[in-house]
């Protein structure tokens, strides 16, 4: 019972930061209908703006850790606008395909940038926030594991609200609904839309922060598997849906631990994404999504 | 006539004092840079010590080296170029078992002699007469960690990670489990991962599970310094252990404090006192800033020494001739100890135990062949 409980705390963990992800690829695609791949090289930059930052704060302090995480989100918010200035800015109302092949050259610009920057080689990520494990009944809890948690929670429930009760988080819905008629009623699309990939990015540069501190190494390639795992949380969950992408995170991460806690381990990918097929081949358009006739 | 006489005999002077080219194939970027690194390092020592004595047959050593970014493929690329385009005379390379069984094909086909400076995989040299080592194999490696285990852990249940996606963690983890059965060990646990993977909670919670003696985990240094770090943090208070692939700086500078007591199988020590080591460890820290130098500098070194005297005995640089040379070495006095090349390609040489602590790796014992 307690290894099971363990199992399921470990894949909640890694589900959270999944969900993180693909809250980025989410909401990008609600509002423009594409799929940003640099989202996942973006989530690579915040861990790497944290090793940097992280070496002028004293190691292992709540307030150090917070000024790493913030200086992150924000340097990484600027980075997802600047993308979207230069690279997809100017090819909009193009066809779908060349922005998404855009998207796969920014991509591996970050990517390649990263290893000319960074350098190639896995670096190691200082522990910024105090750490301690603590085990209630043979189960063992590391407070990592709970910042995970805790801050996805937290950063889901932000998004929620910006969403729902702001006024630009309105503004987003309704160029996602139809930006056309979002601009007829005053909405500035361009400031919607650089905001939805500066927000998207902050919460990618978090995911980045709480991947680095649970698995300390980084290099300038982490972001592939994840990400590609995110953007399938995202499919799963209901792609433009929030909601959605978080229940895809957890669904996820708790299955690949769970998997990779048996005897099939060899085969975690490929169960995960078995898992995907099927849940598409009954829901489409994923869990929580809405399946829409699309109009030609 | 004359004129061409005089411009044959000026060919060939040229000839004459053309450099040999060693092509060098390493993982100098990526997820095994620590080992090509390193063994570049000792590669360059050794290239610059024979020239500094005025080459082997009278020529000098050219070094062509290419780094394969630890990524799968690249070495077969490398190695093609090296051949075809450089037409080396021989190839070294610090390159994982995975990384050398791509080039030893290539190498086999252009008749070009290949030595593997640290891949231990039996498959590496089998089947392929061109193809060389000056290291250990993991058959022995896995027996003496079994015994170790045995004896000196006084572990009876062992549980057993393997990385499945590199041949080298494959094989070594078959080896220890066979080995340990065979001495009345058990295995409580056998799981697994793939290289690149960063979360190995879910495993060792199954492994918790089994309440093993010992943990071995058979992969590569980052995989083994995360696993450390996870194990202890899951509460894992058993001791932890390795083959040679965890040795790196990166265990240490990954695994922090999760790494203190853990044992790993290496090529040397470089606390050892003969005189060998003790000269090559002064030699690399005046030329690297002091840095001590882990097994693959040595190991790069030592088999960059062995090609070169082969070509002295072969007289030759032609890939039949050569390989002949390199098969006839006997008691090469090396810093990793002495190398003779057996029937199998193979160089059989005692592998010495280490342990982390406060930081630094430390002699535990040697084990002699």
């Amino acid at each position: 019972m307690s290894e099971f409980l363990q199992q399921l705390l470990n894949g909640l963990s890694l589900g959270a930061i999944y969900a993180l992800i693909a809250l980025g690829y989410t909401m990008v695609y609600g509002v423009l209908r594409f799929i940003n791949f640099a989202h996942s090289d973006v989530f690579m930059v915040g861990a790497f703006i944290g090793y940097y930052v992280g070496k002028l704060v004293p190691e292992g302090t709540l307030w150090g850790g917070m000024i790493v995480l913030i200086a992150s989100m924000v340097g990484c918010a600027i980075l997802g606008m600047t993308i979207e200035r230069l690279a997809y800015r100017p090819l909009r109302g193009a066809a779908t395909l060349n922005v998404l092949i855009t998207a796969i050259g920014v991509s591996l610009l970050l990517e390649y940038s990263g290893q000319v920057f960074f350098g190639a080689a896995p670096r190691t990520f200082p522990q910024i926030f105090p750490s301690a494990n603590f085990s209630v009944g043979g189960l063992v809890i590391s407070t990592n594991q709970l910042a995970v948690i805790l801050v996805a929670v937290l950063l889901m429930i932000g998004l929620q609200f910006i969403v729902y009760r702001t006024k630009i988080g309105t503004a987003m819905r309704a160029v996602s609904l139809n930006p056309k008629a979002a601009q007829l009623v005053g909405v500035n699309n361009d400031v919607v839309i650089s905001f939805t990939f500066g927000l998207g990015s902050a919460l990618a540069a978090a995911g980045g922060i709480l991947y680095a501190l649970n698995y300390p190494s980084i290099d300038p390639l982490m972001g592939v598997m994840p990400g590609l795992k995110a953007f399938v949380a995202a499919v799963l969950g209901g792609i433009g849906n929030i909601p959605g992408a978080a229940l895809g995170g957890l669904i996820l991460g708790t299955v690949e631990t769970f998997v990779n806690g048996s005897q099939w381990s060899t085969y975690k990918d490929a169960i995960a994404f078995a898992i995907l097929i099927i849940i598409l081949l009954f829901r489409p358009a994923g869990l929580l999504g809405k399946f829409t006739v699309e109009k030609v | 006539m004359r004129l061409a006489a005089a411009l044959l005999a000026l060919v060939t002077l040229v000839r004459a004092v053309e450099p040999i080219k060693i092509g060098e194939i390493e993982p100098m970027t990526g997820k095994d840079a620590a080992f090509g690194q390193s063994s570049h390092r000792g590669v360059q020592m050794a290239i610059d010590e024979i020239n500094a004595r005025g080459g082997v047959l009278g020529r000098l050593l050219l070094l062509v080296d290419d780094d394969n970014q630890s990524k799968p493929g690249d070495t077969a690329t490398i190695a093609k170029k090296l051949v075809g385009r450089d037409k080396v005379a021989a190839i070294v390379s610090g390159g994982t078992s995975s990384a050398c069984l791509e080039a030893a094909p290539i190498c086999q086909a252009a008749r070009v002699p290949f030595v593997a400076d640290q891949a231990t995989a039996p498959e590496v040299t089998e089947k392929r007469d061109y193809i060389f080592r000056n290291c250990f194999i993991d058959p022995f490696q896995g027996a003496m960690l079994a015994k170790f285990a045995l004896t000196k852990l006084g572990a009876k249940r062992v549980a057993v990670l393997t990385s499945v996606t590199t041949p080298y963690s494959v094989g070594l983890s078959r080896v220890f489990r066979d080995r340990f059965l065979a001495l009345g060990g058990t295995i409580a646990a056998d799981q697994k991962y793939a290289e690149g993977d960063k979360d190995f909670r879910a495993q060792l919670t199954t492994i918790k599970a089994a309440a093993p003696d010992a943990i071995i985990a058979t992969g590569f240094y980052t995989e083994a310094a995360l696993i450390c770090k996870q194990a202890r943090d899951l509460g894992l208070s058993c001791p932890l252990f390795g083959g040679d692939g965890w040795e790196a700086p990166e265990l240490m500078e990954i695994g922090g404090k999760a790494v203190e007591g853990v044992f790993y199988v290496s090529h040397y020590s470089s606390e050892s006192t003969a005189p060998e080591v003790r000269e090559f460890v002064k030699k690399y820290r005046a030329r690297f800033s002091g840095e001590t130098p882990d097994s693959m500098a040595p190991l790069g070194y030592d088999a960059t020494l062995i090609v070169a005297d082969a070509i002295a005995r072969a007289g030759s640089t032609e890939g039949p001739k050569l390989r002949d040379a390199l098969a006839a070495t006997k008691n090469f006095p090396g810093v990793t100890g002495v190398t003779t090349i057996d029937s199998q390609r193979n160089a059989s040489k005692p592998a010495v135990l280490l342990t982390v602590k406060n930081g630094k790796p430390q002699f535990v014992e040697s084990i002699a062949p």
